[in-house]
């Protein structure tokens, strides 16, 4: 075991799988000898060099075009965007082409393709790098989405993506890529895919969170209970496919739900897990589903981000509305 | 004409104003004494302010912030060989030419501290917002332009961007669409040999940026970017072009980025010190400094003149921006529609009740 954060373990999950499987190659901006803008492939180019560490030219479009042509063609690439706020350039080769090569071919030809996009807000960073745009692509089918909030869950879900058949979007808190440190086991391990994380049990509410929100709704939970409310957090760690067995199971015992997410509420990851819940455990809800999320705007910059992300406050608002219902 | 005449595919660069400070009399810009003088001001200015930025940005009263050391005459020479009623699309390093085109500085330093309102120019400023999603300014900034030439203006508008963006598709749509459409367009490829770590050599395998205009049909010319008489020539020669509607000029400035990408980066992860050091001879305003000495117009009061009120002016802008009260809740809210909608509100409300408590 040893210690590491996030940014640590998504190298560390790179580096192991690059290891074991010899057709997994990154590619993206600033990927190879500046290891990065966020230092998450440092180290890559000097141990597996620029055959398998490649530098692109800048531009999204052409590094996912790219890296899934290579995926059709026998690699695992990884590419990495630098910021959510430039990944709507790749959109176009992923909707038409990664989400529906398998069904296209009936299942000859697939798309084993992992793109990392470090995500949200909270880094105090300039325009264009503080978004959480997750429900644009878990609208996809064929995509699946994830989006690791501890160290260890990064590593172990890294790992999965990197060897799973389809294209997978790795999302990254970014806000939180250094804030925790946890042990890690050295040997490689996996975290399966689709599969969400009971982050506490509680009786009275049912709380359902991911990436840097996990740590925001701990926090809430500590304050709740000062207040005798007990509360059970999800981290869903998998967004696309939906984890629903963890979610209705805990609803049905709770009888509350609150969805927690930073991306704007509007047709936003919340809705459709309301969407869940009222389809199967209608009935053993005692009050509405409600969702605290950041506001349908632009997030703002700097000065006015605190505004956007969901905040203790405004959590503990949403929860004793649905309590007091 | 310069742009016929210096063909990149010739390996021609244009340089009227040498590194020792040299003039090609031939090529030499007439430019009134008092413009010559305006121009320098404005290299000072953007330089000091420049340093400004990243001392505060060190101090933490500004945020992430991507300085221009380097591209004082590419910036403030193109800006300058713009008509009244010529636009500017920036990049987010374009700070000089922004300054040139009457954007406020203190209104520059707001938004590096995240603040909106920083965005908001006075009415009559013809500057686009800058861009930070790379390239994208080059296509918008085209359909700007292909306006102005569907309503019979007379506009030219002046697209600037990195060698990095060049490979952006909307280089791509951005080019081709004016070359179709023959728009009066002027593209300025700020060519600084990096794009954050990656060097220009592995951004395209064309042997110049100024080539590829040849292939959407139209002229590029490759001009030293750290020689203001060579930009401001070249610039006014392609604004003059699109006003007479001969269409879209790609120019390619080669230049330095002197400082680190960002405030947030470290280029010393990527690049030699022994670079830095050969580009630090070809200093763009060392070099129209001694044009001017030549031109008896700068000497050591002049510069300390000069100097002094720079920096007047940039503390006084820090001034107002840090003075700037911190932007209305509603602000964030209100200019997402011409009308707020009912969930818009609804959260507005929500947020506001949640501060109270
Ligand atoms: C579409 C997009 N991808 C990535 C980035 C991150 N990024 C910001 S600047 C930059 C390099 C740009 O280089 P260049 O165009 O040469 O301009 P320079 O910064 O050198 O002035 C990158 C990769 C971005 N802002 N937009
Ligand atoms: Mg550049």
């Amino acid at each position: 075991m040893a210690v590491h954060n996030i940014i640590e373990s998504v190298n560390l999950a790179l580096k192991e799988e690059m290891k074991r499987d010899d057709r997994v190659i990154v590619l993206g901006e600033d990927v190879g000898v500046n290891g990065g803008v966020f230092r998450a492939t440092i180290g890559l180019l000097e141990e597996f060099g620029d055959n398998r560490v490649i530098d692109t030219p800048l531009s999204e479009n052409g590094i996912v075009a790219g890296a899934l042509g290579m995926a059709v063609n026998g690699l695992r690439p990884v590419a990495e965007i630098q910021f959510m706020g430039f990944v709507y350039y790749i959109l176009n080769h992923i909707i038409c082409h990664a989400a529906r090569l398998r069904n296209r071919t009936r299942g000859r030809i697939t798309a084993p393709l992992v793109i990392r996009v470090p995500y949200g807000a909270g880094i105090r960073a300039p325009e264009h790098h503080s978004e959480s745009t997750e429900a644009l692509f878990t609208q996809i089918p064929g995509i699946k989405v994830v989006v690791p909030s501890t160290p260890k869950d990064t590593k172990g879900l890294l790992t999965s993506a990197i060897r799973d058949p389809d294209t997978v979007i790795f999302l990254e808190p970014k806000r939180i890529y250094r804030a925790i440190k946890e042990d890690i086991p050295e040997e490689e391990y996996t975290i399966p895919l689709g599969k969400a994380r009971m982050v506490k049990e509680g009786k009275d509410i049912t709380v359902i969170c991911w990436g840097a929100m996990v740590r925001v709704v701990e926090t809430v939970s500590e304050e709740a209970e000062k207040e005798n409310i007990d509360i059970e957090i999800i981290d869903l760690r998998t967004l696309s496919p939906l984890d629903k067995d963890t979610i209705i199971t805990s609803v049905e015992k709770t009888g509350r739900a609150l969805v927690v997410h930073e991306a704007p509420k509007t047709c936003g990851l919340g809705a459709e897990i309301v969407a869940l819940i009222n389809e199967k455990a209608l009935l053993s809800l005692n009050a509405p589903v409600l969702r605290v999320t950041g506001q349908d705007i632009a997030v703002p910059l700097a000065k006015g981000e605190d505004y956007y992300i969901p905040s203790v406050d405004r959590i503990l608002q949403g929860l004793k509305k649905i309590i007091n219902f | 004409m310069l742009i016929d005449e210096y063909d990149p595919l010739k390996n021609k660069r244009l340089q009227i104003l040498d590194e020792n400070g040299n003039v090609n009399s031939e090529l030499e810009p007439k430019i009134e004494k008092k413009d010559l003088i305006e121009i320098y001001k404005y290299m000072v200015l953007s330089r000091i302010a420049d340093e400004k930025a990243f001392a505060l940005q060190r101090e933490g009263r500004i945020g992430t912030y991507p300085p221009l050391k380097g591209h004082e005459a590419v910036q403030i020479g193109s800006a300058f060989a713009m008509n009244k009623n010529d636009w500017l699309f920036p990049v987010y390093r374009d700070m000089g030419a922004m300054l040139v085109m009457g954007v406020p500085l203190d209104l520059i330093f707001l938004y590096w501290m995240g603040n909106e309102n920083g965005c908001r120019f006075p009415e009559g400023t013809n500057v686009f917002p800058i861009a930070i999603p790379v390239g994208s300014q080059i296509s918008l900034g085209m359909g700007f332009s292909w306006a102005s030439k569907l309503k019979k203006e007379k506009a030219v508008t002046l697209i600037s961007f990195g060698d990095g963006a060049t490979s952006a598709i909307d280089f791509h749509d951005g080019l081709n669409f004016a070359g179709v459409f023959k728009t009066p367009t002027v593209f300025l490829c700020i060519n600084n040999q990096w794009a954050i770590s990656v060097p220009r050599t592995k951004q395209s395998a064309s042997k110049t940026l100024a080539q590829k205009a040849i292939g959407y049909g139209f002229n590029g010319i490759q001009v030293d970017g750290n020689d203001i008489l060579a930009v401001y020539a070249v610039t006014k020669e392609a604004v003059d072009r699109a006003n007479k509607g001969d269409g879209p000029t790609l120019i390619e400035a080669v230049t330095y980025r002197m400082g680190d990408h960002t405030t947030a980066d470290d280029a010393s992860r990527y690049r030699s010190e022994k670079e830095i050091d050969e580009w630090r001879g070809k200093d763009p305003i060392a070099r129209f400094k001694s044009y001017l000495g030549s031109k008896q117009i700068w000497n050591k009061n002049f510069e300390k003149e000069t100097r002094k009120e720079a920096e007047d002016l940039v503390d006084e802008a820090v001034k107002k921006a840090e003075a700037e009260p911190p932007p209305d809740i509603e602000d964030f809210f209100k200019y997402t529609y011409a009308e707020m909608p009912w969930h818009i509100k609804e959260e507005l409300e929500e947020l506001k009740e949640s501060l109270k408590e």
